[in-house]
Parts: C-alpha cells; structure tokens; sequence
C-alpha cells in the first residue's frame, strides 16, 4: 500500500479534530480533538518520514508526542480546575480574561 | 559717591522691607535719617559741582558690566551732570521733607515700617533714574518707581479700590514702559547701544525717521509714567494711596519723570521735528484735559491731581518745543515740585484733622482752625496761579513765551492754549481755595456721608471714624515741610529767574536758545495776569459769592463729563477691559473646546477605535479557533498560490 | 584618565534615589532627610562643574565618551558647553527647593476616611498599611530619579543617549502626576483622583508620541551618517564636525524631516503652542513642588535640546523653518499670557505663564542673534527660578486653604505679610521687573529678536505687558482686599521651613538681576559656537558708534543741536 494513502488518512483525521474543536463546546471532547489533530500531525510525519526514507521526522512525532503528554497533564489540570469553580466544563463558560 | 547717592535709600528699603516687626518702633526714623543723608550727599555734590565750571562739571562713575553679551554692554554706570542734579536735589530735599511729614502723618499706622521702607525703595528708584547713564539703567530706574508707586497706592491693601488704583497705575505705565524698551530697541539696532552719550551725541546721523520712531516710542513712555494724555487715566485713581505719597511720587517727582527723559532725550528730538509736534500736541492737550478735571471734582486730591496733570502737560508742552523749551520746562518742574507738594502736604494736613474726609463739599471755613494749613496752602495756590512774584509766575510765564516763540500758526495756538491753561488754573484753585479755608462750615451738617454719593464716602472708613471732625491743626512735624516747601513756592522761581541763573546753569546739559516771540515780553506777562484775574473771578463769582451747595449739583454736561474724568475711563472700559474680557474669555473656550479638543479628539478616536476592536475579543475560546484556522488556511492559501505563480 | 565629573553628578540622585528607596517604611522623615543630602550634594557637584568649566576653553568640556552599543555607533558620551553647564547647575539648585517644598506632601494621610490620597493604589484598603507601602520614600526618590536623568539629558553629546535619557524621565514624572496630589482637591476626592490620572495620562501619552517622531528622526539620522560617513554615529561633536567639514551631507527634504522630528518632540515638551494642553493639566493637577520640576526642570530639556541639537544639526532645516516656528512662539506668547489672564485656578494661571515664558524662550533661540540666544539660554535658568519661587509660595498658599480657586482667596496680605510679599516678588519677576532676574534675560531676548525681526519684536513685546495684567490680577484677587472668610483669617504666615525654602529664591534672584554676568559669560560662547553652526551673524547697526569702548571719551559730549537748523 503506498504510504500516500496514510496522509490521505492523516488529512481526514486532521480534519475531524478541527471541526470538533470548533463545534463541540465540552472542553474534553475540544481537548481530545486537539490531541486527534496532533496525532493526526504526527501521522504525517511518519508517513513522509517513510516516503523520503529519512529518520528525522519519526524523531519529531516523538517529541510531539512528549509534548502532547505534558500538555495533557496540565490541560486536564485546568479543565479539572475549571469544572470545580463553576460546574461546566463548557468552554464557552470560560471567559473570564475577556476585556 | 554717585552709586552711594542709589545705595543710602536702598539700604533703608532692604533694612526696613526684611527687618520684620522689631523695627516697628524706630524704622520710620530710619528712614527719615537715611532720605536725609542721601540729601546731604546730594548738596555736598551739588557744591563740589559748583566749584568746576560750567563745561566740566558732569561726573561719571562706573560701578560694574551689567549684562555684557556678545554685541550688547550694559554697564551699571552713573553720570552726575547739572540736569541730573537738578532733579537729585529735588528728589531728596523733597523726599526729605516729605519723610519726616509722613512720620506725623502716618503716626498711627500699623503698616508705618513698611510705609517708609517703600518710601526709600521710591528715592532708590527715583535717583536711579536719573543717574543712569544709559537707557536701560534708566528703564530699570523707571519700573523701579512704577513698582514703589503700584505698593504706596495699593498701601491700604485692604481697601479693594486702593488695589485696583494700583493695579491701573502700574498696567497702564507698562504700556509706556513698552514703549521704552521699544525705543531702547530702536536706539540699539541704530546705533549699536544705547549709553546717552554715544546715541545722543550721533543722533545727527540717524535718519530722520528713526529719530521720530525713537521719539515717539520716548513720548509714548514719557505719557505713561507723567501721565499724558492718551495715558493719563491712572493718576487721579493713584489718589488712593496715602497723601504723603500723592504729594512725593505723584506731585513732585515720579510724574515728571517723562519731562526729564524728554529733556534728556532732546537730541533725538531736535532731530525730529515730527516728534517734537506730537510732544507738544500731547502737552497741550494734557494741559487743558487736567485744567478741565480739575475744575470739576469735589475730591480735593483729585482735583489737584488733575491740576498736576495739567502742569506737566505744560513741562511736556516746554520740552517738546526743543532748545528754547527745554530749561523752560524744568525749571517749571522744579517750582511746581515746590507748590505742588506743599499744596497736597496741605491737603493731607487738611484731610489729617478732618476724619480723612477728602470732599471738598464737606469742607469751609476752615482757615480758623488751621492757620498754618491756611499760610502755607495759600502760598502754594497763589504760586500755581502764577501770581506775579512768587515761583509759579516766573516758571509759567517763560513756558508761555516760549509757545508763542515757537513761531508761525502753531506758536499763536500753543500760546492760546497756555494762555487758557493758566485762566483755568486759576479758576480751579481758586475753586478749591474758597471751598476748603472760605465760606460757611460744612461739615458740621454733614458729619454722616451722603448716601447718594457713594464714591466719596470710603476715606472715612478707613480709620473708622464717623463722628462729627473736629478741625485742628496737625503737629509741629507735619507742619514744618509745608512751610519748608511754601518758602521755597514763594521764593525758588525768582531765584532762578534772577541773573538767567537756572538757564545758564542746565545750558551745557539741555542746550539752550533764545525764543523770538511774535509778542513782546511785557504783553505776555500782562496777558497772563489778565487771566490769572479773570480765572480767579469766575471762581469767586461762582463759588465765592454765594455758599457752596453741600451735595453736587448735577451740573451741564461737561462738569458731568469732566467729573467722571472726561469719559477717560468709561471709553477704556468698553474698549480695553470689556473688551479684553471678551477675548480672554473666548480664548479660553477656544483653548478647552478647539486646541485640547484637537488633543482629546485623536485620543477619542483611537479609544473609540480600539473600542470596535475590542468586541473581536469575546472571550469564546472557539470563535478564536476559528480565527485561527482561517488564519492558518489563508496563509497556507497564499503560500502555495506565490509557489504557483 | 581624568575624573567623570560628570557622570558622578548625574549618578549621585540616582543613587540617592535608590538609597531613598530602600528606606523602611517607619522612617519616614529619614528618607526625606536622604534625599535632601543627596540633592544637596549634586548641588555642590555642579557647582564644581559650574566652576570647573572654562569659558575660554573648548566647547565641550569634561567629556567621557565609551563605547556602549558598538554595533550602532551609540556611545556613552558626555560633555558640557556653557549652556550645558548653566542648565545642570539649575537642575541641581532647583531639586533640594522642590524636595524642601514638599516636605509634607507625600505623608501618609493621618485621617483614614480618605485613603486614597497618597496613591491610587492605596485606594480601597482603608487603614492604611504604612509597613506595605511607602510613599513618602517613593515621592522623594522619583524626584531624585527625575534629576539624574535631567542631568544626563543636559550632558549628553550623544543622539542616542540623550534620546533614552530624554524620554526616561516621563516614567517617573508620569508617577509624580497621577500619584501625588494635593491634599484637597475642589472636585473632591473621588474626581480629583480621576482628574489626576487624567492629567498624568495626557502627560505621557503626549510626550511619548513626541518621542516617538524623535526616534524615527534618530534612526534617519543615523541612517543618513552611515550614508555619509560610511560609518553611522550618534555622536554629536563627530556629527557637527562632518556638517562642518561637508562630509556629512544630506538632501534638503532629509534634512526638513529630520529637523521636523527633533523639533516636534521638543516643541511638545517646552511646551510650544498649539502642542501646550498638557501643560495646564499637568501643573494644575500636580502638587506645586512637581508643577515646579514639570516646568522649571523638565521642559527646559526641551528648549535646550532645540538649541543643542536642532540648530545644530540642522542648521538649513532651521532657517527653513524659522518664520514658522517665529510666528507659532509669537503666539505662545501672546496666547499663553492672554490665558493666562482668564484662569480661575492659580496653578493653572502659572503653568499659562510658563507657556507664555517658553514662547520668549524659543523666540530668542530662533532670532538666531547673539543677544536672542544668550538671552534665552538665561531665560531659562532664570524663569526656572522666578516660577519655583512664585509656584512654591502659591503651593504654600494652596495648602493652607486646600483650594486652587482664586476667588477662594482674598486679604492674604492682612494675616499673612510675609507670604504676600514673597508671592508679590515671584510675581514681580514673572513680569520681568527691572532689577530681578528674568528681565535681564527676556530684554535680551526682545532685543534680539528685534534686532532681526522688528515686528516679531515690537508684537512680543506686548508680551510683557500682559504679563503684568495677570501677575497683578492675581495678586490682587488673593492678597489685597478685606478678610471675608474665616479659613483666611485663621491663615498662618510662612513656617521656617517655607521661609527657608522660598528665600534663597527670592536673593537669588536679585542677586542675578544685578549681576548676571558670571553666568552670561559662561554662556556666551556656547551661544557663539551655535549661531556659527546656523552660520548666522549678528544684524550690524546702522550707525554704529565707533568708539563707545573708551568710557572717558564718550561724555565730554556736547549736547546736539546746537545751533539747530533741524526746526524751522
């Protein structure tokens, strides 16, 4: 199977993280969908990574995914955070640093 | 010795103006002691002077640079000549008198220190003035007056119209000041400085009009500070202040300042024909603007200060007819300084025993009860009519011969006008004469101020006495100037008529040349008689024959317009001060509304802007997903089309 | 290497300001004294700069110059001509009069119903919390931080440095607006906060947009020496150098634009109108110490700086622009003493005064004459003493009543002599009296300006008589007059320490009228070195008086016209 088809995969995925982010209004299922579009990025990576026969962008989806990690650690933190002070985890309710 | 002639009187202004209430009990001594010591020094000068003829006898000191820049000396430096000495011993022996005058006077106010520690700032001034030897010194020398006069006419600061008077006066001789500097210019961007020797003795090459633009701007501050008309309006308000401060600074010596810068100035104006029309026209004006002022007040010092404006308005009249003038007009300077003092020391002696009333309605009789106000009054009147014999006479009639002198149509004019100037000083005075020594006591029906004429009443408040006066006779000490000056108003004007021994002596200073008048001596001298008498009849006619109407009648419409000063202050009310409140008052809308509303304007602009902005920011995390996602895709969107193209 | 004298002056009140600073909180009258001794210890360093300076010497004197940004040419350089040392000495003199002035105003408010005296921050919090926060000590050391950057601002040969100097100081000022006010505000305490923060505001948003337009004209002008010179240089003796020599070339329409942003920024701070709105609110808002080092110190940064670097940078430019700028002080002038005339509150009418002073100033930099330039350079140091003198009384005055209004006054003079009276002599010398201070300096700017432009001349010279009307207009409606209101009769005359603040003002400046000289011949050719930069010679009268040098000679005059013949 040529590893285009894996970009194409790659692109969907990419695609239904942006829509939920945009869409849904609980901060989870926004966070998870950011964690979709990361992973999606690191698919790419992958897969050119593949393609060009070159090392380098297989090292890079290992530090998006330290990456995402540390920011799931402390995105979590907060959404937890935030559900406590004002029961919602909508995060439309989450406008307090409006002007 | 020059320089310490400045320094005495300024040492008593600082000693007594810093020296705080311990010098309460003695300063006026003080004072007294250190105007008589700069007297003295002045008479040891004037004798030393004496003793060198006549070519030598001007003296020079130079104290140090002033302001030295690049172009531009000025030097703190004094020159002693006949004409300054004139006017030095005239300042002092004057000031002297009057200090010790003011000890008695001023016996029982609070402000006594500060009274004399103004008085010697005044004399400082004053010297200064007219020892300067050049024109800024002397511009330094005129404010310094200007400011000594605005604190003795505001000295009862808490009367509101002694403020006011003293605001007008100082606002209204700045204007002439401007004019000073103005001419100061003029003097420096023509001659490259302005030290009367160099400008004065090069006047001859400046062109005729620079020499009329100086003379002008020297008339112009010449009316403000002696008060010509159109700049007269100051000095019959500046009777506000204490008397022995009228009789000092706005008798005898600050007022005449503008006649000795004029006379001084005289090689300027010889050039300047146009110049000198001008001085005399203003003088001649002045002479009959002040004669008819006087004529109508009832307020006995603004009636003799309208008097004082008319007889400078002959000085200035004198000294605008150039070298057959200028001794004319100073020697009347010097006799009316005499008369003129002791008449307005006469008028706060007068004033002193009767509760400070100064309306002369309120007066009469009062030759009873004040025998030595009476004398000494007397023999200034009859010296300021020009009473053949006495100073006024001699001074007044050379003044006149010389108008006529001045040749042609205008010399008939200007001898006129002086011909009608004495007739009506001899009315006024006489005027005042009659109503404050003859006729019948006022004052004892009208002890309680009218209540229709409130301008009059406030003098009484001032010391808080409304009782009924009970006239008396000042002390000793106040009396002794008044007969010190009625000597010298009796005798000065033939003593300096006797030999030409006053023109003769300002000759190598002020120049001097014969007039050839159209009319013989003799017929001028009877034609001033003949007014004399026929002035001093109206006055009897109408104020001696038939008792004095206690309250004002109202009078035709020039004693109505001559009372209220000739509408001098009605016009620079509606011009000026309205005026002038409208304009500052639009500007200051301007300023908030147009030129900060400008300012606020672009900062509204920016606030309403980034208003509009703000609203983007709407806290909705998604909305700024989207913006970023767009963001993104139009990025990428151009990237790829540049890579197409 | 000699002794950077002038870095140590300039680096004292910074020190002090840190010093002062770190003060504790309990020890508040300590911090004042610090400060006081610092002043007065850079007041004893610039009169060593004063006297150490030679006026015969060279024209930048007791330079340091060390490379700090190499990359861009910006050197830390250092160097005073006369004019230079003239202003520090004013600088120096003037803080330990402000610091002594205001010694009170920054003292935590004893009452706690009205907290927010001291500081917007405080607000809120209702008993004040002394130990947290310490405004006195903060009052007293932005002050020194405002004179250590003057003093650079007034040493700086370089572009650069100065430029950071110049726009440094508006964040302490910023702080000495909005934080201190008076102590009793006539709008109350709610709007006299707000009108405060306003005004502190309008003041930076103001100066900060001159700067701005300046930094671009920094940047250009490095730009065009880098051009020119093949290597860029901010250093203003270097620059001067290549204008003269002609290797430092640039277009007319450069060399216009460049002028304009340097001007635009100091005409904003001298204040020139129409850019002179921030002034008012500024003084009128400010405690009358601060009024004093907004106007007597800080905006002579502006006009000095015209004279430093506009003239001579941009001598073409200058000439190009001088009917401009002529006709736009002209109305300064008139337009400020008119204002002047029309206030109703005191500090406002002075800061009106102080627009209608930098008109004169900057009328006597651009006669581009001898006389108008030395003239203006002592119109400087000596407004800046005249309006410490009158501002500093009318502060006493101010706290005593706790109103700014005029018409609250009236009858001063009858309780209170001896403020009256050193009020009338502030007063007397804003109108330029013959005999104190600012009348040297303003007769030689009107001369100067005469001397080219007549009728530029004869106009300001209206100036001064207005200037007349609204001293003696104030002085009337607060001082004379009856005692109608009982907080004026309870009035107290000037304390010892008031007394002791506004007298050394009040000799010097008599001293100064009588005898200016050792200052003007400090600053003369300072003046010399600049009009030769604009390539400007001084109008020649037009019959000179050959020998006016020889004082025997001149007066053995004989009285002209003799023997007439000029009448008829």
């Amino acid at each position: 199977m040529s590893p285009i088809n894996y970009v194409y995969l790659a692109a969907l995925l990419f695609t239904i993280g942006a829509a939920g982010v945009l869409i849904r209004r609980n901060a989870i299922v926004v966070f998870m969908c950011i964690e979709l579009m990361l992973n999606a990025a690191n698919l790419t990576l992958v897969a050119f990574s593949r393609m060009h026969g070159n090392l380098d962008g297989q090292i890079m989806a290992f530090f998006v995914m330290v990456v995402a990690a540390a920011e799931v650690v402390v995105g979590l933190a907060i959404i937890v955070m935030l559900y406590r002070a004002r029961h919602s985890a909508s995060v439309d309710d989450a406008s307090l640093m409006k002007l | 010795m020059i320089g310490l002639l400045v320094g005495v009187p300024l040492l008593g202004a600082a000693v007594l103006l810093c020296g705080g209430r311990r010098l309460d009990r003695s300063g006026h001594w003080l004072g007294t002691l250190l105007a008589a010591a700069s007297f003295a020094i002045g008479a040891v000068l004037f004798f030393s002077m004496l003793g060198e003829d006549a070519e030598h006898r001007a003296m020079h000191s130079k104290l140090f640079s002033w302001v030295p820049v690049e172009g531009f000396q000025a030097d703190v430096a004094f020159q002693l000549d006949q004409l300054s000495m004139t006017f030095v011993l005239l300042i002092t022996g004057v000031g002297t008198l009057i200090h010790l005058y003011s000890v008695g006077y001023m016996e029982h106010d609070p402000g006594r220190r500060r009274f004399f520690g103004y008085l010697n700032l005044f004399l400082a001034a004053m010297l200064l003035l007219v020892l300067a030897d050049n024109y800024l010194l002397l511009y330094v020398g005129w404010e310094g007056v200007g400011l000594a006069s605005y604190l003795l006419i505001g000295f009862w600061q808490h009367k509101p119209t002694a403020a006011t008077a003293a605001k007008k006066a100082f606002l209204v001789n700045r204007v002439g000041d401007a004019g000073l500097a103005i001419a100061i210019f003029l003097m420096f961007t023509t001659f490259g400085t302005f030290a009367f020797a160099p400008v004065l003795s090069s006047a001859g090459e400046a062109s005729e009009g620079k020499l009329t633009a100086i003379g002008l701007m020297l008339l112009l501050a010449a009316c403000g500070k002696s008060a010509q008309v159109p700049l007269q309006s100051w000095l019959g308000d500046a009777m506000e202040g204490p008397t022995p401060v009228s009789a000092l600074i706005h008798a005898a010596t600050m007022v005449t300042a503008g006649v000795y810068l004029i006379t001084r100035s005289g090689a300027v104006f010889n050039g300047a024909p146009d110049a000198q029309l001008v001085v005399v026209v203003v003088g001649a004006v002045t002479l009959l603007f002040g004669a008819l002022v006087g004529c109508a007040k009832d307020d006995i010092k603004k009636a003799l200060a309208g008097s004082t404006m008319s007889q400078i308005g002959y000085m200035i009249l004198a000294a605008g007819l150039g070298p057959i003038g200028y001794a004319f007009a100073i020697m009347h300077l010097v006799t009316h300084g005499f008369f003129k003092a002791g008449l307005f020391l006469g008028a706060g002696s007068v004033m002193h025993g009767m509760n400070d009333e100064v309306d002369m309605r309120r007066y009469g009789g009062l030759r009873k009860y004040m025998p030595v106000t009476f004398v000494t009054f007397g023999l200034g009147y009859l010296a300021i009519i020009g009473f053949p014999g006495l100073s006024g006479f001699f001074s007044k009639d050379q003044i006149i011969e010389a108008a006529f002198a001045k040749g042609g149509t205008e010399g008939w004019i200007l001898g006129a006008v002086t011909l009608l100037g004495a007739a009506i000083t001899a009315y006024y005075m006489t005027r005042v004469m009659l109503m404050t020594f003859f006729g019948e006591e006022r004052w004892r029906k009208a002890a309680t101020p009218s209540p229709d004429r409130p301008d009059v009443e406030p003098a009484a408040e001032t010391r808080g006495e409304h009782a009924e006066p009970h006239p008396h006779e000042s002390p000793k000490i106040m009396t002794i100037p008044m007969i010190v000056l009625a000597f010298g108003s009796v005798f000065a004007g033939g003593l300096f008529k006797a030999g030409e021994s006053f023109v003769n002596w300002l000759e190598p200073v002020t120049a001097f040349e014969h007039g050839h008048s159209p009319v013989s001596a003799a017929t001028v001298t009877t034609a001033t008689v003949v007014a004399l008498v026929i002035g001093v009849g109206a006055a009897w006619f109408q104020y001696g024959r038939k008792p004095v109407p206690a309250v004002a009648p109202r009078g035709n419409l020039l004693t109505r317009a001559a009372r209220r000063d000739l509408l001098q202050d009605d016009f620079n009310h509606v011009v000026l001060v309205s005026g002038g409140t409208h304009l500052t008052r639009s500007l200051v809308y301007v300023d908030h509304k147009v030129v900060d509303g400008a300012v606020n304007g672009t900062a509204a602009t920016f606030g309403g802007l980034s208003g509009r902005l703000r609203r983007l920011q709407n806290g909705f995390a998604r909305s700024y997903a989207v913006s970023m996602f767009g963001g993104a895709a139009v990025l990428i969107a151009a990237t790829l089309l540049m890579r197409a193209v | 290497m000699s002794f950077p004298l002038l870095t140590v002056t300039a680096a004292l009140p910074a020190v002090g300001a840190v010093a002062t600073a770190a003060v504790p909180a309990a020890k508040r009258t300590a911090a004042k004294w610090l400060a006081l001794v610092f002043s007065l210890a850079t007041l004893v360093l610039a009169a060593v700069v004063l006297v150490r300076f030679d006026p015969d010497g060279a024209r930048y004197q007791l330079t340091e110059s060390h490379a700090w940004i190499s990359d861009f040419g910006v050197r830390y350089e250092l160097g005073v001509d006369g004019i230079g040392a003239a202003l520090m000495a004013l600088t120096a003199l003037l803080i330990p009069f402000v610091i002594g002035a205001g010694w009170h105003d920054a003292d935590p408010d004893p009452s706690p119903s009205s907290s927010s005296r001291g500081d917007p921050n405080v607000r809120g919090s209702a008993a004040v919390d002394t130990s947290r926060w310490r405004p006195t000590q903060g009052f007293f050391a932005l002050i020194l931080a405002v004179e250590a950057m003057v003093l650079v601002s007034f040493a700086a040969t370089d572009v650069f440095l100065f430029y950071i100097f110049f726009e440094a100081m508006l964040i302490p000022m910023y702080f000495l607006i909005g934080g201190f006010g008076d102590r009793a505000h006539a709008a109350g305490e709610e709007e006299g906060a707000k009108q405060r923060s306003y005004a502190a505001v309008k003041f930076l948003l103001y100066n900060l947009a001159g700067g701005l337009i300046m930094l671009a004209a920094v940047i250009g002008l490095f730009v065009v020496s880098s051009d020119s010179l093949g290597e860029g240089t901010f250093s203003l003796p270097e620059l001067l150098r290549a204008r003269a020599d002609g290797e430092l070339t640039m277009s007319t329409s450069t060399e216009r634009l460049l002028f304009l942003g340097f001007f635009v920024a100091f005409a904003i701070k001298a204040p020139l109108w129409p850019l002179h709105t921030w002034l008012p609110n500024a003084m009128g808002e400010a405690t009358a110490p601060i009024a004093v080092l907004i106007t007597a110190v800080v905006d002579k940064v502006g006009t000095f700086a015209m004279l430093r670097f506009c003239l001579g940078l941009f001598p073409n430019a200058s000439e190009w622009a001088t009917p401009v700028v002529l006709g736009l002080a002209l109305v300064s002038v008139l337009y400020g003493a008119l204002l002047a005339v029309g206030q109703r509150d005191i500090k406002r009418l002075v800061a009106y005064a102080s627009i209608s002073h930098f008109g004169f100033i900057i009328l006597g930099i651009f006669a581009m004459t001898s006389q108008g330039q030395g003239g203006a350079t002592l119109y400087m140091v000596f407004h800046g003493i005249s309006t410490a003198a009158l501002m500093l009384v009318a502060g006493f005055l101010i706290s005593r009543r706790g109103s700014r209004l005029i018409a609250d006054y009236g009858g001063v003079q009858k309780v209170a002599p001896v403020l009256a009276g050193t009020f009338l002599v502030g007063g007397l010398a804003t109108l330029s009296l013959p005999g104190l201070a600012p009348f040297v300096s303003e007769f030689l700017v009107l001369v100067g300006t005469y001397s080219r432009y007549p009728v530029v001349g004869i106009i300001a010279t209206a100036g001064i008589i207005l200037a007349a009307l609204y001293v003696l207009v104030l002085y009337q409606r607060t001082m004379t007059g009856p005692v109608r209101k009982p907080e004026i009769e309870r009035m107290p005359d000037l304390k010892v320490r008031e007394l002791a603040v506004v007298a050394p003002l009040v000799a010097l400046l008599v001293l100064l009228g009588v005898f200016p000289k050792p200052l003007s011949e400090i600053v003369n050719p300072a003046v010399e070195h600049t009009l030769s930069d604009v390539q400007k010679k001084d109008p020649k009268p037009q019959h000179p008086v050959a020998d006016h040098a020889d004082p025997s000679a001149w007066f053995d005059y004989k009285p002209a016209g003799h023997g007439g013949g000029d009448h008829e």
